[in-house]
């Protein structure tokens, strides 16, 4: 099976690729990269994509599919679906599922469920057994399965004494400590700790809540020697710290959520639960920060940190209503409306955060537009102004503040695995 | 000319005009209160639902009384803890309260911001009996009438709320209310006990409870909270007492004209020595008539309104 897509321009930074050309794909595989006739290929299905342009497929770092557990919130494969229409060829999978991604066994179930699936699913393991706080997962035969990283996301690894042995027994899996930063004695609150939390009357979580956990996990890993990545970013202060971190020579990496980046805690007063993740919307001052590590490369990947919940759940008081967002079919249109359109990021740099830098922090191969090269490929149209509807979200679950959103720049079509998502529709090819 | 909204879901925000009128008009209703025959025929054919997702037997008896003295067709519904808990969500409870054809709900929930969401589901009027430690209008209407009524004004006079100001809805309330009627409002507690930028709205703060009343004509000094955080908000209540409480030789030697309000009821021994506090019951007493006066003052100007 052949498909020709026509009158691309191909970008890939990790190969100082950026040239306009055509390409065909037999297989799966890339076969051709020039100027090609089409009527020499009578049989390929082409797409004219003139001035779209074609990058190594997305990759989200930090998703939550609720499979094993909670199927009415999301699957393995309806977080997939949700993930190949938001322009992403590769996830990662977060390890709070019921059971959690604690043995080998759930490991191979998460994959065995996403084989016939264009998006790749990687399975982020638990640090500790059960995600409680208590002994080391067993992180070897994890790895051996197919896990790709570790991570207690949802709360911070319990101890400094576990996460000292995390990072030292992870070097032999060779894959990085995923933290969620909140000191637990600090949490519990449902939204930011600011003159907001102090009008509105919400219990709320401080910012050095996690400016503390982040300091922890960087001191730990400079004396581990170990590999730690720094989820969803969401205050000033830690950025600053990662930034001085990695001027010191630190293991350490950083994402950040399209939401902490777009939304600040003036949101909250609506009191719309919508609203309401984990880390919480911070202030100004933190959002320009933010956007300042993406800029010089403190923050080096955008990650969505989807959390699929029923509405009934959110519709909940909200003090009660749980934390998170769904995200992986807004994040691209966030990142290339807020910061890619106002000149905040470069095209380059918005696919080193959205596709390469994910991929190099949990060790995964990089895709490359490449004759002989599997294709594993995302198609943007920078120019595509439209209205997020969550109703039409292949996510089994809806909850976003960004519904009716307006957007310019989004993903038309993604290549993996010899399928093409065009359309809204799978084709093998 | 009436109120210039349908709820009210706080007094952040609410017109100089309205806490005026509603002031005056609960003076009317406290007349009627002294009366023999206690009852009007105002609301008459209205149905309002005490909707109390949180235990508050004295506002909501309160708030009864004064549907009552209206000639109001009431409802009772308590409940407390989380809906989901108790296997119906909250906006399943609300669609069946109003499936009865609801005029009013005065609603009391730990989760702030209920009463803004009940607005979005329901067609009914909401009046806010406290949300979390967000606001309390009723309250903080009623702690303005009361100093009102014993000093003649609001404008201009320094009035300093003492306490646990982060952990009471109270406080809220009577800052935005007290602010727009023109009073200069500050507040006094240890430093673990006041909210985060708090001076952003416009209050002063003091951790000096003797300065706080030379500074100032009135103090409403709130009731600490015996049982939140035992121990890590204030290392112990004779602490409390000994630093922040009220006693006639501090009366005596910072401020002998200053008002002491309280709404109650009193820790003796903690926030308000004993005598103090015997001093003072009186003017709580009173607030508990003022306290129905208020609220048939509010129920009767939002219920009187199209
Ligand atoms: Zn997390």
């Amino acid at each position: 099976m052949e498909i020709l897509l026509k009158g691309l321009r191909l970008l890939n930074p990790y190969q100082d690729l950026d040239i306009t050309s055509d390409i065909l794909i037999r297989d799966g595989v890339i076969e051709k990269i020039e100027k090609i006739d089409s009527s020499k290929f009578p049989e390929a299905k082409v797409y004219d994509l003139d001035g779209k342009i074609c990058v190594p497929g997305l990759y989200d770092m930090h998703v939550h599919l609720r499979e094993p557990g909670r199927e009415d919130k999301e699957t393995v494969i309806s977080g997939s679906n949700s993930a190949a229409a938001g322009g992403f060829t590769g996830i990662a999978c977060m390890p709070n599922t019921d059971p959690a991604i604690d043995s080998a066994e759930v490991v191979r179930f998460i994959i065995d469920r996403s084989k016939d699936h264009l998006v790749d699913v990687n399975p982020i393991g638990a640090v500790t057994k059960g995600r409680k706080g208590e002994a080391l997962a067993p992180m070897l035969e994890l790895t051996d399965a197919g896990a790709v990283g570790f991570s207690d996301d949802g709360t911070a690894v319990k101890t400094a004494s576990i996460l000292r042995n995390a990072l030292e027994y992870s070097k032999m899996a060779d894959a990085p400590i995923i933290e969620h930063c909140e000191d637990e004695s600090l949490a519990g609150g449902a939204m930011n700790e600011s003159f907001v939390s102090t009008e509105l009357g919400l219990p709320s979580i401080p910012t050095v809540a996690e400016d503390l956990i982040v300091m922890r996990g960087i001191l730990m890993a400079e004396y581990t020697g170990g590999k730690i990545h720094i989820a969803h970013i969401s205050s000033k202060r830690s950025v600053e710290l990662v930034r001085d971190a990695k001027q010191r020579g630190i293991d350490v990496t950083a994402e950040a959520a399209p939401h902490h980046f777009t939304l600040t805690d003036e949101s909250v007063r609506a009191f719309d639960t919508n609203y309401k993740m984990n880390p919480p919307l911070r202030e100004q001052k933190d959002v320009d920060a933010i956007i300042e590590g993406l800029q010089d490369g403190t923050i080096d990947c955008i990650a969505s940190d989807h959390a699929p919940h029923t509405i009934e759940e959110k519709e909940m008081e909200y003090i009660y209503a749980p934390n998170g967002i769904v995200g992986l079919e807004t994040q691209l249109a966030l990142t290339l409306t807020e910061l890619y359109h106002s000149g905040k990021l470069t095209l380059e740099q918005v696919i080193e955060k959205l596709s390469i830098n994910p991929r190099k922090i949990l060790n995964l191969e990089l895709p490359k537009i490449q004759v002989g090269e599997k294709a594993n490929l995302t198609i943007l149209d920078l120019e595509h102004k439209f209205k997020f509807a969550v109703k039409s979200s292949k996510s089994r679950s809806k909850n976003t503040p960004f519904d009716g959103r307006e957007f310019n720049g989004k993903a038309i079509a993604v290549i993996n695995n010899s399928q093409i998502y065009f359309e809204s529709k799978f084709i093998n090819i | 000319m009436g109120l210039s909204s349908k709820h009210l879901l706080g007094l952040n925000g609410v017109p100089k005009e309205d806490i005026q009128l509603i002031l005056d008009t609960a003076i009317t209703f406290r007349e009627v209160l002294d009366r023999p025959i206690k009852k009007v025929p105002t609301l008459q054919g209205q149905t309002i639902v005490n909707l109390f997702f949180e235990n508050s037997t004295r506002t909501r008896l309160s708030f009864e009384l004064a549907e009552k003295r209206l000639s109001a067709d009431t409802m009772n519904f308590t409940k407390s803890g989380s809906s989901a808990a108790k296997g119906e969500s909250f906006k399943d409870t609300v669609r069946n309260i109003e499936a009865m054809k609801v005029d009013m709900i005065v609603c009391r929930h730990e989760s702030a911001g209920i009463p803004n969401y009940l607005t979005q589901i329901s067609n009914a009027k909401i009046i806010n009996a406290g949300d979390g430690l967000h606001e309390h209008p009723t309250q903080g209407l009623l702690d303005m009438y009361s100093i009102r009524e014993k000093v003649g004004k609001l404008e201009g006079l320094n009035i300093c709320i003492v306490g646990d100001i982060a952990h009471s809805r109270v406080a809220l309330s009577n800052i935005y209310g007290l602010k727009t009627m023109g009073a200069n409002v500050s507040v006094c507690g240890p430093t673990t006990m006041i909210p985060r930028k708090l001076e952003e709205l416009g209050v002063k703060v003091y951790h000096n409870i003797d300065k706080a009343m030379a500074e100032n004509d009135v103090l409403n000094v709130l009731r600490i909270q015996l049982e939140r955080d035992a121990g890590a908000l204030i290392p112990s209540v004779r602490e409390y007492h000994n630093y922040f409480g009220i006693t006639e030789e501090r009366i005596e030697k910072n401020n002998p004209n200053i008002l002491i309000m309280h709404p109650g009821p009193i820790n003796r021994g903690v926030e308000l020595s004993s005598e103090v506090a015997d001093g003072a019951s009186q003017i709580i007493l009173n607030q508990v008539t003022n306290g129905v006066a208020i609220r048939m003052a509010v129920l009767y100007l939002l219920g009187s309104k199209n």
